[in-house]
C-alpha cells in the first residue's frame, strides 16, 4: 500500500494493544454480562445417539420455584425457523434442522428442551425434572456403513449420503496405465473437537418499545449472524443488533449459527426479560461443531523419477447428524486443494458427504485444507519411499516452478504467487539436513528411533472472491477521522485472538502519520460497524485489511486536497509525514494533519468541490484467493520401550506475503503448529458403537499442554500477493495445514526401517509401541 | 456445571469436623477439592452436606518423627513434593506428589484428600504402599491406625469408616534406602496409565530388600512381589540385570484395565518398563 515515507509501523514487532485488558481480566466476555432482570437458560440434551421421543413431560420443571419458562421443539417450531446451511452444492439433501429436536434425536447432545429460570442453579435443577421417554433407535456410527445403506439418520431421506461431489481433471486412466509406480493407501483425518478456552455463550435483550433484539454472542461472524437471526426469528434485519464482545478463541467453531443463538433471542422476546445461556464444558464437547473426520482411499500413479502423474481419491466426509452453516462445504475445499504445491494434472475424486448420528462437523482451523495437505504430503512421502528418492528431492521434482505463477491447478484454482524452491532453500540453510540423516543412521544402529519429517503446503487464504463463497467474500471498512484527529476504524472482521486492533492500527499509523494510540479499531457490533462478513479463512488482513487500505487511500486523497488548498500547492505534490503534510522536497512548507482535520470539519475554507468531513466506507472484493505456502521440518524421537513420541526440533519456513506484525505472525504459526501436533499425536474424538462420545471431557480428550510442545524455529520468505493492496496473504491456518503431515512424516520415517509406510493419527504411544514390538 | 444444593459447614476443630460428618446422612469432607469439585459440578456426587476442612491448620505438616517422617492429611502435594525430609526411600513419596496433575492441582490438592479418594490411577497410593506407611484415621471413636496395605480396598473404596477422616500418615525411611516414582502419564488427564513406586533398602550397590508397587493398572495399587523377590540380592548397578528382574512385573497382574486409554497388554508391558525405570532412577 502506498505510504510516502518509509513504513515505521508495518513490519515492526509491535506489542498487542489488546493484551493489557485481556491479561488483567479487564475485558468483558459474553458470560460476564449481567443485565437488569436477567434470567438464565439451560438446555436439556439427548443422552442417546438416535431415539424417538415418545413423550416429554415438562410439568415438574414448570412447577419448580423460580422457573419462568420451559419449551420443547414443538413449542417453538412456529416462532423459530430452521438452522441455516450456506452452500452452492448441487442436489444437496437438506433435512430440517430445528433449534430443538422434534420427535427424534440424532446425536448425543441434540437439544430437546430449554428452561429459563431466575438463576442458573434453578435452571440447571429444573432440567432434571423434565421427563423424556425415549424409544431408542439403532445408531448410525460408522461412516462407511452409513454410506453403504441403512439405518438412516434421517429416515425420510432414504439415504445417509447428503451429497456426492464428483471431480475429474486430465486423463486419469491414462496416467495409471503403464505407470511404473502405483500405490494405494487409506488416509484418515480423525475427528477433532475444537477447544476454545471460552465456551460458547449467548445473551439477548428485547426492547419492546422499539421491537428490537440485541444479541451478545461469542461469535466470529456478527454480521452474518444478524442476517440469519433476522430470518429465523422473523425480525426485520435493522431491528437485530449482534454484539460479539471479547471472543476467547474460535478456530472455526464460532463461525456458525447455533440453535442457542436463536433460542435465547426468542426466549428474551417472549419473556420480555434478558436471557443468557453459557455452554458447559460438556456442551462444548457435545453440542459445538467438530472438525475433520474424513476417510480417504488414495491411489497414486508415479514414475520412477518420483513424479506424481495421477491420483484417484475416494473421500468420505462424516457430516454428523445435521448440516451446520458450512458443513457440506468443508470437504469441497479438500478436493480443491488436493494438488498442493505440485503440478498434478490428472485427478479423480469421488467425494461423499454422509450423515451419522454424531455431532455435526464444520470448519475447524484449516477447514478442509489440512485434510488435503495431509493426503498430498503423505502421498509425496509414499512416492519417495517407493522410488528411493529423498523426500525433499521428490518435492522439488513436482513443484510448480517459480516462473509458473500465476499457476493454474487441475482443480481450477489459480495460485496467485509463489516460490516453493526458495522456501526449501531457506529450510536447508537453516537445517543441516544431511547431518540429520547421518545421525538417524547412527541411531538406528543403536536401536534408537529417530524420524525426520518434511512437509510443504499451499493453502487458500483471503476468503475470498464472492463468486466462490456461499455467503459473500468481500469485506467492509469504515474509516472516520474525528475532529480531534483521532481515528476510528470500523471493521467487519471481528477478531477472536488475531490482534487486528494492533495490526490495523499499524496500517493506519503508517498511512496517516498518526500514533498507534490515536487509532481505535472498532469491531464486533453490528449497530456500530455497518457491514462485514467476519473472521475466518485467514482473511482478516488480506480482505479486511485491504478494505481498510482503500478507505485510507480515500482519506489520504482528500487530506492532500485540503492540505494543497491550505498550502496553495498542487495536491499531487503533497506528501504525508509524521503528523504533518508537506510539499514534496520542501518539508518546511507543511500543515499539521490536525490542521487538515480541523479544516475538514470547520468547513469554512475547503477547496471547491470538497465535502466537509474526513471519512470513508469501502468494500473490498478480492479478485482471487491468496495462496500462502511454505515448508516445515521436524525431528521426532520415539521411546522404544513405551512408544512415546517426542518432537525434538521443529523448523517452519512460511511465506504469507507481506507481514504487518512479525510477532503476531509468529504467534499464529506457533498456535497453528500446536493444533497440528495436537491432531498428529494427541487429539481424537471417539464414539462407541452406540454413538456415545467417550472422549467427552478433558479427562479423556487430550488437548496438549504447553509442556508437550517443542520450541519452534521460524523462518520466512516473502512473496507478496498481487490480489490485494497490502500484499498480505493470511497466516491463521498455515501451521495447522503444514504441521500434520510434517509430524506424521517424521513418525513414519522413524519406523520406516521396520517396514512401516503409514501410521494413522493420532500416533499414540500404544500404537507406536505395537508397531515396534510386533516388528522386533 | 452447577452442583445440586448442599449444606456447607466449616468446622474449627477436628472434633467438630467429625461431628459434622456424622450428624446427618450423605456428608462429604472437602479438603483441596481437586477431585470432589468436578464430581459435584457434573452432579456425579450429590452430598447433602459439605464439611470444609480448610480451618484445620494443624493437619498441614511434613515432620520428622521417631524413625521416619509424618505427613499431615491437609498438606498440599506441592509441600510434600518439596519437603527436604523426604530423602532416601522417602523420595518415592516426594516424586509421586510432584507427579500429580499440574501446579494448581499440587497447590490445592491434599495428601489426605488424594489417599481417601482412592482413585485407582492416583499417584500417592503407590508411594504410601511402597513405604509401608501407617495411615492415621480420626473418627467418632477417636484415632486409629491402618496399614497402607489394608487401606485401599478397590476403586474409590478404602478402609475408612463413616465419619472418619484421614488425618495423616507415618512412614519409616530405612537408613541408606533409596526411592523413586515414575509413571506413564495419560495425556489427557495426567493420571498414571501405569505408575511404579520403588523403595529399595541397599547394602552398597546390592539390593537387600525391594518394595515395588504399581498404580493405574487395576482397581487399587498393588505390590509387585515377584519383582521384589527378583531384585533382592541383586547388584543394581547392572542395568541389564535390573531390566531382567523387572521384565515379568506386569505379566503376573490380574484384572488389568483394558480401555480406551490403554489395553491390558500395553499396561502390563509398561508395568515392567516403569518398574525398571523406577529402580534405576532410585539408585541412579
Amino acid at each position: 500500500m502506498a505510504t510516502t515515507t518509509v513504513p515505521k509501523q508495518i513490519g515492526a514487532r509491535v506489542r498487542r494493544k489488546e493484551d493489557p485488558r485481556l491479561i488483567t481480566g479487564a475485558s468483558t466476555y459474553t458470560d460476564d454480562l449481567k443485565l437488569p432482570g436477567m434470567a438464565y437458560c439451560t438446555v436439556l440434551r439427548s443422552p442417546h445417539a438416535h431415539a424417538r421421543i415418545a413423550s416429554i413431560d415438562t410439568s415438574g420443571a414448570e412447577a419448580t420455584k423460580g422457573v419462568l419458562r420451559v419449551v420443547t421443539g414443538r413449542d417453538v417450531q412456529e416462532a423459530i425457523g430452521g438452522l441455516p446451511v450456506a452452500h452452492k452444492i448441487e442436489g444437496l439433501l437438506e433435512p430440517p434442522h430445528r433449534v430443538l429436536a422434534i420427535d427424534e434425536v440424532r446425536y448425543v447432545g441434540d437439544g430437546v428442551a430449554a428452561v429459563v429460570a431466575e438463576d442458573p442453579s434453578t435452571a440447571r435443577d429444573a432440567l432434571e425434572r423434565i421427563e423424556v421417554e425415549y424409544e431408542e433407535l439403532e445408531a448410525v456410527v460408522d461412516v462407511e456403513k452409513a454410506a453403504a445403506g441403512g439405518p438412516f439418520v434421517h429416515e425420510e431421506l432414504g439415504t445417509n449420503v447428503a451429497f456426492t461431489f464428483p471431480f475429474e481433471a486430465g486423463d486419469v486412466d491414462g496416467a495409471f496405465q503403464d505407470a511404473p509406480v502405483v500405490l494405494r493407501q487409506r488416509i484418515v483425518n480423525q475427528r477433532q473437537i475444537p477447544f476454545a478456552v471460552e465456551p460458547r455463550a449467548v445473551a439477548a435483550r428485547f426492547d419492546r418499545g422499539h421491537r428490537k433484539l440485541e444479541i451478545w454472542s461469542s461469535t466470529q461472524i456478527p454480521h452474518l449472524l444478524r442476517t440469519q437471526l433476522s430470518v429465523m426469528l422473523g425480525i426485520p434485519e435493522h431491528s437485530v443488533r449482534v454484539i460479539a464482545p471479547e471472543v476467547g478463541g474460535g478456530f472455526g467453531s464460532k463461525l456458525n449459527v447455533y440453535a442457542e443463538e436463536a433460542l435465547v433471542g426468542h426466549l428474551a422476546r417472549e419473556l420480555g426479560r434478558p436471557v443468557k445461556w453459557t455452554a458447559t464444558r460438556t456442551e462444548g464437547f457435545q453440542a459445538t461443531i467438530h472438525g475433520r473426520d474424513q476417510l480417504a482411499d488414495v491411489e497414486i500413479a508415479a514414475s520412477e523419477d518420483g513424479v506424481l502423474h495421477g491420483m484417484r481419491v475416494k473421500l468420505l466426509q462424516d457430516l454428523g447428524a445435521y448440516h451446520q452453516l458450512l458443513t457440506p462445504v468443508i470437504p469441497t475445499l479438500t478436493v480443491l486443494m488436493l494438488p498442493g504445491a505440485y503440478r498434478l494434472r490428472n485427478l479423480q475424486v469421488e467425494l461423499k458427504g454422509v450423515f451419522t448420528d454424531k455431532t455435526p462437523t464444520d470448519a475447524y482451523r484449516g477447514a478442509g485444507r489440512p485434510e488435503a495437505n495431509f493426503i498430498i504430503e503423505r502421498v509425496l512421502d509414499l512416492i519417495a519411499d517407493a522410488t528411493g528418492i529423498d523426500p525433499i528431492e521428490v518435492r522439488r521434482r513436482n513443484f510448480f516452478p517459480a516462473d509458473a505463477f500465476p499457476a493454474d491447478t487441475c482443480t481450477g484454482l489459480t495460485y496467485d504467487s509463489g516460490n516453493y524452491q526458495a522456501a526449501v532453500d531457506l529450510l536447508l540453510e537453516t537445517v543441516d539436513y544431511d547431518a540429520l540423516r547421518r545421525e538417524q543412521a547412527q541411531r538406528r544402529e543403536r536401536g534408537e528411533l529417530m524420524g525426520i519429517g518434511v512437509a510443504c503446503y499451499v493453502e487458500i487464504c483471503g476468503l475470498g472472491p464472492s463468486a466462490a463463497l456461499p455467503a459473500g467474500g468481500w469485506e467492509a471498512c469504515t474509516l472516520e477521522v474525528r475532529r480531534t484527529g483521532r481515528v476510528v476504524v470500523k471493521t467487519g472482521v471481528s477478531p477472536h485472538g488475531q490482534g487486528e486492533e494492533t495490526t490495523f492500527s499499524q496500517i493506519v499509523a503508517d498511512a496517516l502519520g498518526v500514533g498507534l494510540n490515536d487509532v481505535e479499531i472498532a469491531h464486533g457490533d453490528t449497530d456500530y460497524v455497518p457491514e462485514g462478513i467476519g473472521t475466518f479463512g485467514s482473511r482478516a488482513q488480506a480482505v479486511g485489511g485491504a478494505a481498510l487500505s482503500m478507505a485510507l487511500e480515500d482519506v489520504r486523497d482528500k487530506s492532500r486536497k485540503i492540505a494543497g488548498h491550505l498550502l496553495e500547492a498542487d495536491p499531487e505534490d503533497v506528501v504525508f509525514d509524521e503528523g504533518k503534510l508537506h510539499i514534496r522536497g520542501a518539508p518546511d512548507r507543511a500543515v499539521g494533519f490536525q490542521d487538515v482535520v480541523t479544516a475538514a470539519y470547520m468547513a469554512d475554507d475547503l477547496p471547491e468541490g470538497v465535502e466537509p468531513g474526513l471519512a470513508s466506507t469501502r468494500f473490498f472484493e478480492p479478485s482471487n484467493f491468496t495462496f500462502p505456502f511454505g515448508v516445515h521440518l521436524c525431528v521426532v524421537d520415539i521411546d522404544p520401550d513405551t512408544g512415546e513420541p517426542s518432537i525434538r526440533r521443529y523448523v517452519a519456513v512460511d511465506d504469507c506475503g507481506n507481514v504487518i506484525n512479525p510477532m503476531i505472525v509468529d504467534g499464529q504459526i506457533h498456535g497453528g503448529v500446536a493444533q497440528a501436533i495436537a491432531q498428529s499425536l494427541y487429539e481424537q474424538a471417539v464414539y462407541d458403537a452406540d454413538g456415545q462420545l467417550v472422549t467427552g471431557s478433558l479427562m479423556d480428550y487430550a488437548v496438549p499442554r504447553a509442556s508437550y510442545l517443542p520450541s519452534y524455529e521460524l523462518r520466512r520468505t516473502t512473496t507478496p500477493t498481487p490480489v490485494n493492496p497490502l500484499g498480505a496473504k493470511g497466516v491463521g491456518e498455515a501451521g495447522t495445514i503444514a504441521g500434520n503431515p510434517c509430524v506424521m512424516n517424521a513418525v513414519v520415517d522413524a519406523v520406516s526401517h521396520l517396514g512401516i509406510r503409514h501410521v494413522d493419527m493420532p500416533a499414540t504411544p500404544e500404537k507406536l509401541w505395537r508397531i515396534i514390538t510386533e516388528r522386533d | 456445571m452447577l452442583p445440586s444444593a448442599f449444606d456447607y459447614v466449616v468446622p474449627d476443630s477436628l472434633e467438630e469436623a467429625v461431628r459434622a460428618l456424622t450428624e446427618g446422612p450423605d456428608a462429604r469432607a472437602l479438603a483441596g477439592g481437586q477431585s470432589l469439585l468436578p464430581l459435584l459440578k457434573l452432579r456425579l456426587a450429590r452430598p447433602a452436606r459439605l464439611v470444609d476442612l480448610r480451618r484445620l491448620d494443624g493437619l498441614r505438616y511434613v515432620r520428622k518423627v521417631d524413625g521416619g517422617v509424618a505427613v499431615g492429611g491437609l498438606t498440599p502435594h506441592a509441600e510434600v513434593a518439596g519437603s527436604t525430609l523426604l530423602v532416601g526411600g522417602g523420595r518415592a513419596l516426594a516424586e509421586a506428589a510432584a507427579a500429580i496433575g499440574d501446579v494448581q492441582v499440587r497447590n490445592r490438592g491434599t495428601f489426605g484428600g488424594s489417599l481417601a479418594h482412592a482413585d485407582p490411577s492416583a499417584d500417592l497410593p503407590a508411594a504410601v504402599l511402597a513405604l509401608e506407611a501407617t495411615l492415621l484415621a480420626h473418627g467418632p471413636d477417636g484415632e486409629r491406625e491402618i496399614r497402607a496395605g489394608d487401606f485401599f480396598l478397590g476403586p474409590f473404596a478404602t478402609a475408612l469408616r463413616p465419619g472418619e477422616l484421614l488425618v495423616g500418615a507415618r512412614m519409616e525411611i530405612p537408613e541408606g534406602s533409596r526411592g523413586a516414582y515414575v509413571k506413564l502419564r495419560h495425556k489427557a488427564s495426567g493420571f498414571a496409565l501405569v505408575g511404579v513406586a520403588a523403595v529399595l533398602e541397599m547394602d552398597g550397590s546390592t539390593c537387600r530388600r525391594a518394595r515395588l508397587t504399581v498404580t493405574g493398572t487395576g482397581g487399587r495399587p498393588l505390590r509387585l512381589e515377584e519383582t521384589e523377590e527378583a531384585l533382592a540380592g541383586l547388584s543394581l548397578e547392572d542395568g541389564r540385570a535390573v531390566r531382567e528382574a523387572c521384565s515379568g512385573a506386569g505379566e503376573v497382574l490380574e484384572d488389568v484395565h483394558d480401555d480406551l486409554h490403554g489395553s491390558a497388554e500395553y499396561r502390563r508391558a509398561m508395568t515392567s518398563v516403569m518398574a525398571t525405570r523406577a529402580v534405576l532412577r532410585a539408585v541412579g
